[in-house]
């Protein structure tokens, strides 16, 4: 039995997590949301903005992280346009850009918000370090036009929006090292305040950022996105998949002690 | 459109995921194709928008009758180009000098706000706590309460001795002996209770995608059927 248990095909454990996805996914089940504080900073300091003010979004991360990034971006953009936050999106990562410019509009419209005057999208440009220190001088200097090719000052909202002197604050959600290259370089540089939503692969490198303050907040994975979403009174999908995300973890701890003490009982019997 | 769109990708999600029964023909051609369609859009957004706005555009600009300084482009991609010289192994040589303009640019940049960034405002964070502790021992700023004063210590000092212990362990000019051996396996504790806080993000990062692509597969896949 200890031996077979040790043995497991591993195809069985896949279809255990398959059933727990599945199941709570057709059978919803409500589980509480605690706001963790890095989480509910980053939403303070968002309504705390007057009205009129502008951040800064940036999508660098590609299709391969949306199921983490997508319900943050989307929570944090409900929260600019209900509390008339203007949203300056751009991405420094290729594969994201046509990604940022769908998610924006899609918000957009639910919230009635209008191109041009609530919200633009720049789209890519590509030497990371040179866009971040670029657009601290001039943002129209690296992207002379939009992403849909309109000449930049021609838009209403970025006539007033010419660095990071009128950017409150640049959210950057990444799924790479993209957030560290924010703190190094608009930062340090240019004392321009940021947060950020990452994943869950580098939550840990972005501790040490928010003890020090140079991070304002951060969202963390699916659980950060959850988070916002009670914050801002909106459950979606974030919420929806947390808690199944509950399920999946509690039957990897299940599995993980079974595996423990299959292992050490059958070293017991070999010994 | 949308609905070849959603049957696309609910195949290739599938092709995917077949790759947990066994390596399959399905899953090397969703893989490959995955891995094309990312460099193919990766290679013509930077042509769009690196490429032409900022190189071929004021270059051409010249020829149409645009300032003359649109020459200057020239330089940067003549130095550009050397990088193709790597094609031939004559030339190969040249490609020195782009890798040593980008090099250098790219330290001159980073090296003094990476410093400041890492190491500064990190040394600054790790022993910032110890003042507000003695702010407030030494009544300067309104008194905390005790349990969190209590706390406040404590994670003082904690990560106080992760610092030094994490960086005895990296510290390899003096043998790892006697106490500084000891020191050094705090340090390794510390850095499995990282590694175990990354792995235990990351399992959650990792289940986050399937939900995501189960989440489709039944309601954007199945649900556009039925």
């Amino acid at each position: 039995m200890l031996t077979k248990l040790v043995n497991m095909d591993r195809r069985i454990v896949f279809i255990l997590v398959a059933l727990a996805v599945i199941i709570p996914m057709v059978f919803p089940i409500s589980l509480p949301v605690s706001i963790s504080k890095p989480t509910q900073d980053l939403y303070d300091y968002i309504d705390g903005l007057e009205a009129g003010s502008a951040i800064m979004l940036v999508f660098d991360y590609g299709p391969s992280s949306l199921a983490e990034l997508n319900p943050m971006a989307k929570a944090i953009l409900k929260q600019c346009f209900e509390r008339d936050v203007k949203v300056v999106g751009l991405t420094l990562y290729a594969v994201g850009t046509t990604m940022g410019s769908d998610l924006m509009k899609g918000v957009a419209e639910e919230k009635n918000a209008v191109y041009g005057e609530d919200y633009v999208y720049l789209g890519f440009r590509p030497g990371t370090e040179l866009v971040i220190l670029g657009m601290g001088d001039s943002i129209a200097s690296i992207y002379e036009n939009d992403y849909y090719e309109t000449p930049l000052l021609e838009l209403p909202m970025m006539q007033n929006i010419r660095n990071y002197d009128q950017i409150e604050l640049v959210v950057d959600l990444a799924s790479g090292n993209l957030t560290e290259y924010w703190i190094t370089f608009a930062n340090v540089q240019f004392n321009q305040k940021i947060g950020a939503g990452v994943t869950g692969v580098i939550i840990s490198q972005m501790y040490p950022y928010l003890q020090t303050g140079q991070l304002v907040g951060l969202i963390s994975g699916i659980a950060g996105a959850a988070e916002y979403e009670r914050l801002i009174d909106d459950p979606a999908k974030g919420v929806l998949w947390i808690n199944i995300e509950s399920f999946v973890h509690l039957l990897i701890v299940v599995l993980v002690v079974i595996g423990n003490i299959a292992f050490f009982i059958r070293r017991g019997q070999e010994e | 459109m949308e609905f070849l769109g959603i049957w696309i990708a609910a195949f290739l999600t599938l092709c995917i995921y077949s790759f947990l029964y066994k390596d399959n023909p399905f899953y090397r051609f969703a893989e490959y194709l995955f891995v094309g369609m990312s460099v193919g859009y990766g290679i013509v957004l930077q042509y769009h928008q690196g490429f032409i706005p900022f190189a071929w555009q004021p270059f051409s600009e010249v020829f149409t009758g645009g300032s003359l300084l649109g020459l200057i482009k020239l330089i940067p991609i003549g130095i550009g180009l050397l990088f193709f010289s790597g094609l031939s192994s004559r030339h190969t040589w040249l490609i020195r000098f782009p890798s040593a303009i980008l090099i250098g640019v790219g330290c001159g940049l980073a090296i003094p706000n990476v410093l400041r960034a890492n190491i500064f405002e990190q040394t600054r964070g790790t022993v910032e706590p110890f003042s507000v502790i003695h702010s407030n021992v030494a009544g300067l700023v309104e008194p905390i309460p005790s349990f969190e004063f209590y706390g406040l210590i404590f994670g003082a000092v904690l990560m106080v001795i992760g610092v030094i212990c994490t960086l005895t362990y990296f510290f390899f000019s003096v043998e790892h002996r006697g106490p500084v051996k000891w020191v050094s396996k705090i340090g390794i504790a510390f850095l499995m209770i990282g590694f175990g806080s990354a792995f235990g993000n990351t399992v959650m990062g990792r289940v986050a995608l399937l939900i995501q692509r189960v989440d489709f597969l039944l309601n954007d896949w199945i649900g556009s059927i039925f």
